[in-house]
């Protein structure tokens, strides 16, 4: 996905932006509102992740002109304020979701989804290996044109090979993809959901290898 | 100035000093009427005896030199009174007794032709009111000097006295009950603008902090105009102290956002087990400072608000909706499913929305973080007896943790160490509830692990 970050504290943008790329995504960053309608009006965004409080002027102000602009792009707006009452008026103004700093990456990996699949009519975002399609907006995978709606780990741990197909992945590292820190998991519970994709994928021509020692990679049928 | 508890009340002191005056002047008016109609009382008796005294002297003759009185029967019939009165008289010639009681003592004032005196005095076993009138009279060309004393006891005038005492204690009475009714009246209308101002003040809801638009009575601008100032003043003040809650988390919040990123982007990037651990550690520490203080603001907005609800009607079907979409991609990212029940009739409840959402979502996020993977998470709302809306997770339940205690503040169940939370997302329902009318119920999921905690709330 391509992110526009509105953040005037550089450290938290670098910081935020680093995180975002680490899992496949292009961040563009915008110190200032003015620099953010500079971004908007030369490259097109899957979505934009707006700091409420700025030193600019209000971001409120921005999220009413950015809607009544009738711009499509969705917003989910970040803020360091947590009191309902907040969030209620945020969603009054047009932002499609909120999350409050500091903020789990999964959780607001699982928000943006959730606004695009909402929005519905945006690009989809398909990946495909040998015969089977991954759809990670609509959360389906496609078999030669039969879709399975997939769980959200399922998606997730697809995402992971369908993103980059033959490298091996570690345990380890899809143990930190798939769950969150609150979760203590061991490292055969990545087994278990291993387990369940082989299982989606077994009428195509993909499948998942086992690397002994190593990990786990997606490959075509030879 | 301190005062006994009693007289703190400005309408008890007001209605006691009135009710003072008003006794003093029913004394006052009791006496002056008394002494009114005594005086007059006593002037009609001292008529009547000088009338008499002119009558005796009219009928005084001179006879061959000698003076003589053929006493007329009407100077002493005009004294006659149903009371027992006895009259008395002695009309002297020169200083010697021509007719009458020669006992009856002369005058201390001795009167003159033109001027009658009057005496009181006790005369055998009775006082009584005598007047003394002088008359010249000429006996064979030798004018001879004449004193009339007629004196009458005072047993009538003593009886209207009494009767006039008894009128005028009635009267002072009856002045005193009325004039007392009145200043209770007084007391509590000159005091309803003070009423009508604190009832202004009552009704504010939290937010209200507009100036007071009464118009007080001109004693009372003062005190408005001090309460209104301090009113601006605390507006300002809270205002302030709203943009530093809100300054003061953004910028606690931003850095801690910053070292979360980095700490997510440094633990991907390490390899070792231990590190990566340590690593986990440290954001679960900023995740749970986080949260207590978002709880801990969530938790005082609720103290604050619960004080006034701010009520509206509220569709409970969409509002439970709105809120479990909303938390639906948390849900999402443990696999785990919120199925929701609302009655194709949902019930409408009056109260306040974003208190009602609050409760809700905390409860929901409880369950949604207690919930094992791949489980579902039941969130029903019923409409029968009661509004009901309950959320049933399979997780671990409540242990053997007692349920009443959970509600408490920064009380968390026995068996949750291993999981963020502050304690305070039950305390906030359970508050949110009660300010409703309403309950929160916490059991355990009939037939299965996991906890059922239920919002009930009265039907309007």
């Amino acid at each position: 996905m391509r992110f526009l970050l509105i953040e005037d504290n550089a450290n938290l943008a670098s910081a935020v932006a680093e995180r975002l790329q680490l899992d496949g995504h292009a961040v563009d960053h915008a110190g200032t509102l003015d620099d953010a309608e500079n971004c908007i009006a030369a490259a097109d965004y899957d979505l934009i992740l707006l700091d409420i409080m700025r030193p600019d002027g209000d971001g409120r102000t921005f999220l009413q002109s950015h809607r009544r602009a009738a711009k499509s792009t969705p917003i989910i707006v970040t803020t360091a304020r947590s009191e309902v009452s907040d969030r209620v008026s945020l969603l009054d103004l047009g932002a499609d979701d909120y999350i409050t700093k500091p903020f789990d990456f999964s959780e607001l990996e699982a928000r943006c989804r959730a606004v695009l699949r909402r929005r519905g009519g945006v690009a989809a975002n398909r990946l495909t290996v040998a015969n089977a399609v991954l759809d990670s907006t609509a959360g389906e995978l496609q078999i030669d044109g039969v879709g399975q709606t997939l769980r959200n780990r399922e998606l997730r741990l697809l995402e992971v090979f369908f993103t980059s197909p033959g490298q091996v992945f570690s345990k380890s590292y899809l143990l930190d993809r798939l769950f969150s820190f609150s979760e203590d998991v061991g490292e055969n519970a990545i087994e278990v959901y291993v387990g369940r994709i082989r299982k989606r994928l077994e009428p195509s021509d993909a499948i998942i290898e086992t690397v002994r020692g190593l990990g786990y990679r997606l490959v075509a049928r030879p | 100035m301190t005062f006994p508890p009693l007289t703190r009340s400005i309408r008890t002191r007001l209605f006691l000093q009135l009710a003072a005056i008003s006794a003093l002047l029913s004394v006052a008016l009791f006496l002056v009427v008394r002494g009114l109609a005594e005086t007059a009382a006593e002037a009609t008796q001292d008529g009547i005896l000088a009338a008499s005294a002119t009558s005796i002297a009219d009928a005084l003759r001179s006879e061959d030199g000698e003076i003589t009185l053929d006493l007329p029967y009407s100077a002493l019939s005009m004294l006659g009174t149903t009371n027992d009165d006895r009259v008395f008289y002695k009309v002297e010639v020169n200083g010697e007794t021509l007719t009458g009681y020669d006992d009856l003592p002369a005058p201390a004032d001795p009167p003159t032709i033109s001027q009658n005196t009057f005496a009181t005095f006790d005369y055998r076993g009775d006082e009584v009111r005598m007047v003394s009138a002088s008359r010249t009279v000429s006996a064979s060309g030798v004018p001879s000097n004449v004193l009339i004393s007629v004196a009458q006891t005072r047993l009538g005038l003593a009886a209207i006295s009494q009767r006039i005492s008894a009128i005028a204690t009635g009267v002072g009475l009856v002045f005193f009950l009325v004039a007392t009714a009145l200043s209770l009246l007084a007391a509590r209308s000159a005091l309803r603008p003070l009423k009508e101002m604190t009832a202004a003040v009552t009704r504010r809801g939290p937010a209200d902090l507009r100036p007071l638009a009464i118009q007080p009575p001109t004693e009372l601008e003062p005190f408005v105009a001090a309460l209104n100032t301090f009113i601006a003043r605390l507006r300002a003040s809270l205002l302030r102290s709203e943009d530093l809650i809100a300054e003061a988390a953004h910028r606690v919040r931003t850095p801690l956002a910053t070292v979360r990123a980095k700490a997510e982007v440094t633990h991907r990037k390490l390899n070792k087990p231990e590190h990566k651990q340590t690593m986990r550690e440290m954001i679960r520490a900023i995740d749970e400072s986080s949260r207590s203080a978002g709880q801990l603001l969530d938790h005082a907005m609720v103290t604050f608000r619960t004080d006034s609800l701010a009520t509206e009607a509220i569709d409970m079907g969409e509002l439970v909706r709105e809120t479990v979409a909303r938390l639906e991609p948390a849900a999402d990212l443990k696999d785990a499913t919120i199925r929701c029940t609302i009655p194709k009739q949902p019930p409408h409840f009056t109260g306040d929305r974003i208190l009602l959402q609050s409760a809700i979502q905390n409860i929901l996020d409880n369950a949604i973080k207690y919930s094992p993977d791949d489980s579902d998470i039941a969130v029903t709302l019923t409409a029968a007896d009661t509004i009901r809306l309950d959320v049933t997770d399979q997780g671990r339940g409540f242990g053997d943790s007692d349920t009443d205690t959970l509600k408490t503040r920064f009380s968390r169940g026995a068996n949750v160490d291993d999981i963020v939370g502050s304690g305070l997302g039950l305390t906030i329902a359970d508050e949110v509830a009660r300010a409703h009318g309403g309950t929160l119920n916490i059991t355990r999921n009939e037939g299965a692990n996991g906890a059922c905690v239920s919002l009930v709330f009265p039907l309007q």
